[in-house]
């Protein structure tokens, strides 16, 4: 298969082995990769702040860096990315009473996958040890993503994967699915509340003794990350596409100071 | 709009309780220092929202009545006049007086003239979400008529001169202890001896109202429902203090909001289902009171209802926010709300707080009311609320949709423009091209740079600052996704068939 790339600007600008991770894994598993290089932003940022005529032009770069017959599938290692792809591009569209790039965009849509959609619906991994090798001796904790849970639906199509990893110790956050209070500018006009959220959160995550945070979309790891590091913890976090890609023999690359799990993977 | 419901010229919006005094961000900073406040309602959102889980689990068909509750409602915004008309005659055929209030200000009149007619000073009162959006107390308290609240938790807040922080729990931000300490000091009569035990409560409050109800003539209520084919009004309620209110008193005046109506009977049934579980907790509610203009002999003889608009119209006029008027006033989405739950309601400024209260003040009174136009931005998002509104609302999209309105409604009115306009003007146009985007990656290593000796950027400028205010962020790489591919792909024949790559180079 040929899969198309879209990287995401924060993926694309802060955290590049996160998606140098996704491209292994899914060369691994025997498909093509290709990086549309007038890709840049889904525009999520513009349209959750109520700018929609900033994000016309975003979105319309998207579509047209997207809109060819040069790939079979698009993914992205970002659930509120795919999430915005699929449901906001049509209706910015829309307003702006553009009926062919809500077309077009439409379509871009229904060929873009999360990454865990793509490994689970499409590419039938099961079982990320056997099939991709994935070894990654920690133990780890998950969050589910609110647009991820909550937009796509993903059920449990990322945690399983993650189980399914070789030498992985799972520790389940409690209230996993509350929201790490990110929510975009949110965290910047409601700085207090989302101060407050996120303290919740990392107190959750610091409770289960875990050395890291895993997940499926960047910017809320960097939130929570960002949060566990100015509270002096040593818990840091890392994109699930980054432990589904570490082996045995090219372990992830972990900031910070982890120690390698000595406690038997709980599977 | 000129004309609606065959009167006069409306006013756009409505009036009352329902603005903030003060930006939501502004409001949620004090209310968050309440450590008190935060344990409370961390404690009393998390238990109801346990119990609402597990009723909403137990129906197999959960999903298809929440589309029937939305298809319903729906179907009743699309012809709210004509099921308006038609409740008006079947009510009226049935006894009852219809009067119609275009705003907060003409809804109290009528009350109080109402209430003037029958020489009474003092009338009881059923929870009531639209006799608080007008302020129709504080209205017959100036008219020297003295409203006593029969809820038990209505009570209290109005005891302790507070206002309601939850449209189900009004006195959610309350805890026992602090309960007892409000009846000792303001309920007349109060035993000395009161314990924080809730029975203990329970019962005095009853003692106490009780006397209210063995003497009161006038009684005042909302309504739930109100059914255009037979001209019935509803209420649902757990304690029964509202049916002594609705059967015991010689007049009964109810206020109700335009969108409560369902077109029949037989609708009854999807929403006796939805709200209840969605609001409690409860399979069932304990108490629903149904009446149908005046009963011979039984029951108040004196039957009036106010229908009340105030700003609904307005509400209905946007295409986008109109759905916002389905709420059928469960609270489960304050309950599933995170925002909610760390500041409270008193943070929304309205008497509609949580996610529907943040779209649903803006659009009764206007983007426009200033300190309002905050309310949108109350929420990260989440998308909680819409799993759980019974009569799925799409609370987040509507709040998008909002921003926006208010993001337009600002543009070029200002001298200087604000940090956000500019920032999402650059943003925009750096992310609106793949050329654009790699130029200003170029600049990353200078990010790195800002970042300390421990690789973590500490302190940001202006609105930024927000962020750093609570997280660090990590310095930026060296090279951005972008160039690394680029230059892995420099010497890749034209078909951009991938070249084999060393694993080893692709970590950072
Ligand atoms: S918006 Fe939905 S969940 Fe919230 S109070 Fe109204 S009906 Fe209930």
């Amino acid at each position: 298969m040929r899969i198309a790339l879209f990287a995401t600007c924060i993926v694309d600008a802060m955290y590049p082995a996160t998606a140098k991770a996704t491209v292994r894994i899914l060369e691994r598993l025997g498909h093509e990769v290709v990086f549309p290089e007038g890709q840049a932003c889904c525009g999520q940022m513009h349209v959750n702040s109520g700018y929609l005529k900033e994000a016309v032009p975003v979105v319309a770069n998207h579509v047209a860096a997207f809109d060819t017959a040069d790939y079979d599938v698009a993914v992205a290692p970002s659930g509120s990315c795919v999430a915005s792809v699929k449901h906001q591009h049509p209706m910015v569209a829309r307003s702006c009473g553009d009926a062919a790039l809500e077309a077009r965009a439409t379509a871009v849509g229904a060929k873009t996958y999360e990454l865990s959609e793509l490994l689970v619906d499409v590419l039938g991994v099961t079982d990320a040890g056997a099939q991709l090798g994935s070894y990654f001796p920690h133990r780890v904790t998950y969050h589910p993503s609110c647009h991820g849970m909550r937009l796509l639906r993903l059920g449990d199509r990322q945690s399983r994967l993650l189980r399914t990893v070789q030498g992985i110790d799972i520790a389940d956050l409690p209230e996993a699915d509350q929201c790490c209070g990110f929510g975009g500018t949110f965290s910047m006009k409601n700085a207090d509340v989302s101060s407050a959220m996120l303290q919740d959160k990392a107190a959750n995550v610091e409770a289960t003794g875990a050395e890291l945070c895993t997940g499926g979309d960047a910017s809320c790891l960097m939130h929570i990350g960002g949060g566990l590091s100015r509270q002096g913890s040593s818990t840091t976090t890392l994109h699930l596409a980054e432990i589904l890609a570490s082996t045995m023999e090219e372990p992830a690359s972990v900031t910070g100071e982890v120690r390698v799990s000595t406690g038997k993977a709980l599977r | 709009m000129t004309t609606f419901l065959g009167m006069p010229a409306l006013p756009a919006f409505g009036s009352g309780n329902l603005f903030a005094g003060e930006s939501f961000p502004k409001a949620a900073h004090r209310e968050l220092g309440n450590a008190q406040l935060r344990a409370n309602l961390g404690h009393a959102t998390h238990t109801i929202r346990d119990k609402r889980q597990a009723v909403v689990s137990e129906l197999p068909d959960w999903e298809q009545l929440r589309d029937a509750g939305s298809a319903i409602k729906e179907s009743v915004m699309a012809r709210l006049p004509d099921l308006l008309e038609e409740f008006e005659k079947n009510f009226t055929a049935r006894g009852g007086v219809i009067h119609w209030a275009r705003d907060a200000r003409e809804a109290n009149e009528i009350v109080a003239g109402l209430v003037r007619e029958t020489g009474e000073t003092e009338v009881v009162k059923v929870k009531s979400m639209a006799t608080q959006e007008i302020g129709l107390n504080e209205y017959l308290e100036e008219q020297g008529i003295e409203a006593f609240e029969t809820d038990l938790a209505e009570l209290i807040v109005q005891l302790d001169h507070d206002k309601p922080s939850h449209i189900l729990v009004p006195a959610i931000h309350k805890n026992r202890t602090e309960i007892r300490d409000i009846f000792l000091r303001e309920m007349p009569g109060a035993d000395p001896a009161l314990t924080n035990e809730p029975p203990v409560l329970a019962m005095a409050a009853r003692e106490h109202l009780r006397r209210k109800f063995l003497t009161a003539k006038v009684a005042v209520s909302g309504a739930n429902f109100a059914l255009a084919d037979s001209g019935t009004l509803a209420v649902v309620e757990s304690e029964g203090n509202g049916r002594m209110c609705l059967t015991l008193p010689e007049t009964l005046i109810t206020v109700m909001g335009i969108e409560k109506l369902l077109p029949t009977w037989q609708d009854l049934e999807v929403f006796m289902q939805l709200l209840p579980r969605s609001s409690t907790g409860e399979r069932m509610n304990p108490y629903t009171s149904l009446w149908t203009g005046v009963t011979e002999g039984d029951g108040p003889q004196n039957v009036h209802l106010v229908l009340l608009d105030n700003g609904r119209s307005a509400a209905l006029a946007d295409e986008m926010g109109r759905s916002a008027l389905h709420c059928i006033r469960c609270s489960a989405c304050m309950n599933v709300c995170p925002v909610y739950e760390r500041t409270g309601g008193h943070a929304y400024g309205s008497t509609y707080p949580g996610p529907i209260g943040a779209i649903l003040s803006p659009l009764l009174t206007g983007i426009e009311a200033e300190e309002n136009s905050s309310l949108p931005y109350a929420s990260s998002l989440c998308g909680a609320c819409y799993d759980a509104c019974p009569v799925k609302i799409n609370i987040p999209d509507i709040l998008v949709h909002l921003r926006s309105v208010d993001v337009d409604s600002k543009r070029g009115t200002r001298k200087v423009p604000s940090q956000m306009d500019v920032g999402m003007k650059a943003a925009s146009w750096a992310l609106s091209s793949g050329k654009h985007l790699g130029l200003v990656e170029k600049g990353l290593p200078l990010g790195r740079l800002a970042a300390g000796r421990d690789k973590k950027i500490k302190k940001l400028p202006g609105i930024a600052g927000g962020w750093t205010q609570s997280r660090d962020i990590p310095a930026p790489p060296t090279q951005s996704f972008r160039d690394w591919w680029a230059k892995e792909h420099k010497s890749a024949a034209p078909s951009q068939a991938a070249p084999s790559r060393d694993d080893k180079e692709t970590q950072q």
